[in-house]
């Protein structure tokens, strides 16, 4: 990781999303860059969703199909004018097929400063155990 | 319209045998530039979006996953600079990836502000990963009521 500690960071372009689940609400739409890593114990993902407070935001998991979704609330205020946008902003939305069996009970998710950490923990496999067979 | 924003200088054209040329090759520049975007982008980190009203200018840019302390920002003139480091903390030993497209690195970003500014009200706070500035007008800067008798 030392390497990437000083590398100077690039612009990307937010990612709007190309088809998403039918949109009833106006407004733009885009993809949270996300980290997703795996433990033996838990599948963690981390979104970057700027704007978006703990309310606002809906996980659902349902039939290994983790949606993530966020409504953003407006920072400005009508009177202002626009001088330079070189940003948009607008809703996020991103869906995921997961391979392994989550323990629904045990889901953690954390916001701060608009990153989102959620903690999937694998449904605990039965642990081979060993029969001592008695004599007698 | 933020060419003359940026620029306050009158839009007045000098002829001379080579403008004719000049201008042809900055058409052709921007036909073989292959930025698919509309918006006027400097392309450095971090993105922002600067906007005013009557008596300040607000700049945002989206900062996901920076905390307040590792952010550097200055006022000087009509300038604001705004730097730091975003940190992306090393996960336990053994973690699989299947994805990783956020970033970690160092930014550093000058931004010009259209108008003169009062350089002792400049207020920054760092909210849900979204940094606002709000920068006072300097008194000559702002807009007169000028009522018509």
């Amino acid at each position: 990781m030392a390497d990437t500690q000083s590398k100077e960071l690039k612009v990307r372009e937010k990612q709007e999303v190309a088809s998403p689940a039918e949109q009833t609400t106006p407004g733009l739409v885009f993809t949270p860059a996300v980290d997703i890593f795996e433990t033996e114990k838990e599948i963690t993902l981390l979104a970057d969703m700027p704007g978006v407070r703990a309310d606002d935001l809906t996980i659902d998991l349902r039939d290994n199909t983790l949606t993530l979704s966020a409504d953003i609330a407006p920072v400005d205020s009508a009177d202002e004018e626009e001088i330079l946008v070189e940003y948009e902003t607008g809703r996020y939305y991103r869906q995921f097929t997961l391979g392994e069996l989550i323990n629904q009970e045990s889901i953690d998710a954390k916001l701060n400063d608009g990153v989102l950490r959620l903690s999937l923990p694998k449904v605990e496999k039965a642990t081979p155990k060993r029969i001592a067979v008695k004599t007698g | 319209m933020i060419y003359r924003r940026f620029f306050n200088v009158p839009t007045y054209r000098i002829r001379s045998p080579w403008e004719e040329l000049h201008r042809m090759r900055q058409q052709l520049d921007q036909m073989f530039d292959d930025t698919p975007s509309q918006r006027v982008s400097a392309g450095v980190y971090p993105l922002i979006n600067l906007t005013e009203d009557k008596d300040n200018y607000y700049v945002r840019a989206e900062l996901p996953g920076v905390k307040g302390d590792e952010l550097d920002i200055q006022v000087t003139g009509k300038n604001l600079a705004i730097s730091g480091e975003r940190k992306i903390a090393a996960e336990e030993e053994g973690a699989r990836y299947h994805r990783k497209e956020r970033e970690a690195g160092t930014f550093s970003r000058m931004i010009g502000l259209p108008g003169e500014v009062d350089m002792d009200k400049v207020e920054a706070k760092l909210e849900n990963g979204i940094l606002s500035i709000v920068v006072s007008k300097a008194e000559i800067a702002k807009p007169k009521q000028i009522s018509v008798s």
